[in-house]
């Protein structure tokens, strides 16, 4: 920490003018784990992104010569159970988690965020009526909440992302409300009434940037939880249908030959594994480099 | 004083609903007035009720908890009567008011010049660039070094005496008619509560607009005010002159409290207390509010109110003892 504060010293002059936004990056970078973690994601989401370059096989053909071979030189990951490269799906598979985990989470921030401000800023009546169907929700296990939503919906993976989202709903209006009540007791939301702002730029202009932070680190939480619920709704087969890939269906394949061909469950096991840790370690050092009591 | 009242209040009255059904009676029949160009001091010990004025006079209380009672008539709009959009429209713009606590009363998300240029362009409109360099121009007089560099800095960059000017500068924005000034030096050291005094004589004397200060700290008004209104527990208790209240005091009140102020040039152990605690007032006493910490008290203090009688053109006191000279010798 002393090296660090030091070398910040001849940034003096350049830090006046530091925002917000860029003194939590400045201290997000100095994290080990987060800085690990942003990498491990940037390479997945490189990956999904160009998948068709980065390897030569298509994801769904499939081959009766090939079915269950182990790891080789010419498929580094092994094959599955109809011959199609577990490569090939795994990098495919991201771009359905990545997917399922940025969207579910921001049809949770879209509805969550002004539900809470609404209910935070609001009070009375409303706040009453908003919390008590969140406690309800929240009552149910998250995950159990997205199957049954899942299974009501359909199995398709737009539904399983619009059913974790919902799912994931309740968090962010309890937490949005749970800011907005602590900070609009705040002095400077006195100032801004006194200056004459209408009540909806009080809460859109002064109050949500004020709690963009938190909000900010429970959806990289919540990003890894939604991958993870993707993956178990995938693997329920509620979420991405076959043939397309997913890291939870292939794991739901490969239960069954896990004795006779481990390859097909270790390897989208492990990147389940590296995006949700990576996300996890990320939503730890965002909470560290936003607190404003740390130094 | 030129002219009629910029505001006058009749009657203020804020009484507090608890949550438990219990009722506090904050302000009580508080009348006052301020002249175009003028400073009213309004003083008293915490809770006697001035802060609580001064959120009414803004439309500030709590709607669902606050029942605000009487009139408060400003430049032709009744404040209390007036439609929420007219006084969002008014407040900022010609009410504004300067609060006690610099250190939490600027939003720590934004840069200074955008707190004070959205005030300008809430009420102003115009360019974000003219907005700008208004703001820039109010930065320089309220005496912030290198405004032009300044502007774009967080709140957490600026000392608490810095954030005071800043806050000064975002009531000034729109040139109000009535600045609220809510204890502005009080959460400061003493160096520099004399520079913010010094910048608020300063501007009064530019901007012409009327004050009024909030303060507990009797030097403040000595040194900036026109006119001072003493509050306990509610009440105006004496409303003077600034110099006939320091040189005739005609509230007991009044006199316990210039009694408190510790001087250099007269060697004591003790400070002069005031005897007693401030009465509660979820159940006010039904005569004198001060008759049990007051010196002169009498029988008929306790048993009924006394009203605010005028003892001469100019100065009034809510003591039917008055004048107090003769109680003493």
């Amino acid at each position: 920490m002393t090296d660090a504060a030091l070398a910040t010293v001849p940034l003096a002059a350049a830090e006046t003018l530091e925002s917000p936004a860029r003194r939590a990056w400045r201290r997000l970078i100095r994290r080990k784990g987060a800085v690990l973690g942003l990498a491990v994601i940037a390479i997945f989401v490189l990956m999904a992104v160009f998948a068709a370059l980065i390897v030569p096989y298509d994801p769904i053909a499939t081959s009766w010569s090939l079915v269950r071979k182990a790891p080789s030189v010419q498929h580094w990951f092994g094959t599955d159970e109809l011959g199609r490269d577990v490569l090939a799906r795994v990098v495919f598979g991201a771009r359905a988690s990545l997917l399922a985990g940025v969207i579910s989470v921001g049809i949770a921030l879209a509805i969550g965020v002004p539900l809470g401000l609404l209910a935070g800023y609001r009070g009375g009546f409303i706040d009453a009526l908003i919390s008590r169907i969140t406690d309800a929700m929240l009552a149910c296990p998250f995950l159990i909440l997205a199957i049954a939503l899942a299974a009501f919906l359909g199995p398709s993976l737009g539904n399983a992302m619009i059913a974790i989202g919902i799912s994931a709903t309740p968090i962010f209006i309890r937490l949005t409300r749970g800011q907005v009540l602590s900070v609009k007791v705040e002095d400077y939301i006195e100032a801004a009434r006194a200056m004459g702002n209408p009540r909806w730029r009080i809460a859109l202009v002064h109050i949500l940037p004020n709690i963009l932070p938190a909000l900010l680190v429970q959806a990289t939480l919540s990003i890894a939880a939604a991958i993870i619920a993707e993956a178990a709704l995938s693997f329920l087969g509620l979420g991405q249908q076959p043939p397309a890939p997913s890291w939870g269906s292939m794991l739901n394949a490969a239960q069954r030959f896990l004795t006779s061909a481990p390859w097909m469950a270790i390897w989208p096991g492990l990147a389940i594994f590296l995006v949700v840790l990576s996300f996890n370690l990320v939503g730890d050092g965002l909470r560290d480099a936003l607190d404003p009591k740390a130094r | 004083m030129t002219g009629g009242p910029l505001i006058e209040i009749e009657g203020l009255r804020v009484i507090f609903q608890g949550d438990d059904g219990r009722t506090t009676h904050a302000v009580d029949s508080v009348d006052l007035s301020v002249a175009n160009g003028a400073t009213l001091g309004l003083v008293g010990e915490s809770g006697c009720g001035k802060s609580v004025t001064s959120l009414a006079i803004m439309g500030l209380l709590p709607k669902q908890s606050a029942t605000v009672t009487g009139a408060i008539r400003f430049d032709g709009f009744d404040l209390l009567d007036v439609p929420d959009d007219t006084l969002r429209d008014l407040r900022g713009n010609r009410l504004a008011m300067i609060f006690q606590e610099p250190m939490t009363s600027l939003n720590p998300s934004f840069t200074i010049g955008d707190q004070i240029t959205e005030t300008i362009l809430r009420h102003r409109g115009g360019s974000r660039r003219k907005a700008r360099e208004r703001a820039i121009e109010l930065l320089r007089r309220v005496h912030i070094p290198s405004p032009d560099k300044r502007i774009d800095e967080y709140p957490h960059k600026l000392s608490g005496g810095m954030r005071q000017r800043v806050m000064i500068a975002m009531a000034l924005a729109c040139d109000p008619q009535l600045l609220i000034a809510d204890e502005p030096t009080t959460a400061l050291d003493v160096t520099l509560q004399a520079q913010i005094l010094d910048l608020m004589r300063e501007l009064k004397a530019a901007s012409g607009a009327a004050i009024i200060l909030i303060t507990h700290d009797l030097g403040v008004v000595a040194e900036v005010c026109d006119e001072v209104a003493v509050m306990y527990a509610g009440e105006i208790v004496e409303r003077a002159p600034v110099d006939e209240l320091f040189g005739n005091p005609q509230h007991p009140y009044t006199v316990g409290l210039l009694g408190s102020i510790p001087r250099l040039d007269r060697r004591t152990s003790h400070l002069a207390t005031i005897e007693g605690m401030v009465p509660n007032m979820m159940n006010p006493p039904a005569g004198c509010r001060f008759a049990a910490r007051c010196p002169f008290v009498e029988d008929v203090c306790v048993k009924a109110p006394p009203p605010l009688a005028l003892l001469s053109a100019n100065h009034a006191s809510r003591c039917i003892r008055a004048p107090l000279e003769r109680l003493v010798s």
